[in-house]
């Protein structure tokens, strides 16, 4: 089986993200998007600490730790962009004004189940952060995660084994072999890379797919 | 003359009794009143009650508050981090309880305390273990949790500049949670690095109206650090 690489992943995010879109991108794999979107569209950016219009990292020497992103790393403010507080900025989230929100994943089930936040592991300190309302706020959650875990098992699965991030709430999924479309039928087969057989994808997939 | 001007953070942060409930302005480094912190260490109140968003950075600021061992309990949301060693420690020692709350939670429930707002429902948490032992309701076909205020005794919040009235504004993405943070505690200190005369801020601009400000502080102005991240080698 080929796999995408990481970049390759976010090019192929980053070619559906429309015009004129208002979009949050996750910590981690998610934030290669912002690499790769296509020049001739303007998309507005959120950092959930309170910046929309967010640009790409200053130049070093730059740095300003009073423009950070959510991932505390400093960023810059494109020309239009705006700043405020804690309570607006998770009001544009879950009152639904972000059109996509990207997220990264532990475990998506066939019904749009998210788990990313906690392992559950009895010694692991728990932190949320915007996770859950990442998870259920934008009109569309994209997941973007490698298709199968280090051990080989699929991260698509019938239930979450990992603790839950949002019901639900998963719209569509790009992993390093498919794009997949969470339905009321099941998971919908929208696009398989590098002409992996249907048969092979539906062999390392937890679930059943159609096409 | 309304004056809330305070001669020096030891005066403005004077009469803080044990048991308060505190919230700390920040995100990370950003907005982070660090010397209001160094002087609620000074000043000793113990048996405290944290809101942050995080549970300190490093061995300075909040982490150092952490340290001395007067804080009883901490609510936020993401308290692991790559420089989190503090809070990692006293937690993993069962030495400070923890109430982890989604972000969004945590902003809308000070903003509903500073608003006299006596609850709400929010979509966010539905069905998780943070929504455990909480009332749900289905309004309109979704599914939502009831969340409570969080009132504080005291706001420790950094701003960029201030008037005697209290009036504020803030620089960048260190405004964070300093807005609601101001209207949710009975008694709300800011730290400025400049004091103007009234008047002089636009009051098209003003973020934080100084009815929400009892005191205000100026301190030297200091470049923020990074902080909760970990750096490209």
């Amino acid at each position: 089986m080929q796999r995408l690489s990481r970049e390759q992943m976010a090019m192929r995010v980053a070619r559906d993200i429309p015009e004129g879109a208002y979009v949050n991108l996750g910590i981690g794999l998610p934030t290669l998007v912002a690499n790769h979107l296509p020049k001739d569209r303007e998309v507005f950016l959120h950092s959930e600490n309170g910046l929309l219009g967010m640009g790409p990292a200053p130049a070093p020497g730059d740095e300003d730790y009073d423009l950070i992103n959510a991932g505390k790393q400093p960023v810059t403010l494109l020309p239009g962009g705006a700043y405020f507080h804690h309570a607006d900025s998770f009001a544009m989230m879950r009152g639904g004004h972000l059109d996509i929100c990207v997220l990264g994943a532990f475990q998506v089930s066939t019904t749009g189940d998210l788990a990313n936040w906690h392992t559950g592991a009895p010694d692991a300190i728990p932190a949320v952060g915007g996770a859950m309302d990442l998870a259920i706020g934008a009109r569309r959650t994209f997941v973007m995660m490698e298709h199968l875990t280090r051990t080989g098992e699929s991260k698509i699965v019938e239930r979450c084994t990992y603790p839950l991030t949002g019901i639900g709430c998963v719209s569509r999924i790009y992993t390093d072999l498919a794009v997949l479309d969470v339905t009321t039928r099941g998971l919908k087969v929208v696009e398989i890379f590098n002409d992996l057989p249907f048969g092979e994808l539906q062999k390392v997939t937890g679930v059943p797919l159609f096409d | 003359m309304i004056d809330k001007v305070s001669a020096s953070v030891e005066a403005a942060l004077r009469d803080v009794p044990d048991g308060a409930t505190v919230m700390i302005g920040g995100f990370g480094g950003a907005g982070q009143p660090a010397e209001l912190i160094d002087a609620l260490i000074a000043q000793g109140a113990r048996d405290l009650t944290i809101v942050n968003n995080n549970a300190g950075n490093g061995e300075v600021g909040l982490a150092a508050l952490l340290k001395t061992g007067r804080v009883r309990k901490i609510i936020c949301s993401f308290p692991r981090q790559v420089d989190s060693q503090i809070f990692d420690g006293l937690f993993r020692a069962g030495k400070i309880e923890l109430e982890l709350v989604p972000q969004g939670n945590l902003a809308e429930r000070i903003r509903a305390a500073g608003a006299g707002i006596g609850g709400f429902f929010t979509p966010t948490g539905y069905g998780t273990e943070l929504a455990k032992g909480k009332g749900t309701r289905e309004i309109g076909g979704r599914m939502y949790v009831l969340e409570s205020p969080i009132h504080a005794d005291v706001a420790l919040i950094k701003a960029e500049k201030g008037d005697r009235l209290g009036n504020l504004v803030y620089r960048k993405t260190a405004r964070n949670f300093g807005p609601i943070m101001a209207t949710a505690a009975k008694l709300t200190v800011a730290s400025v690095h400049e004091i103007v005369p009234a008047g002089e801020l636009d009051p098209e601009n003003i973020v934080t109206p100084g009815i929400f400000v009892h005191r205000l502080v100026k301190v030297p102005r200091t470049v923020t650090g990074p902080a909760g991240f970990r750096q490209a080698a």
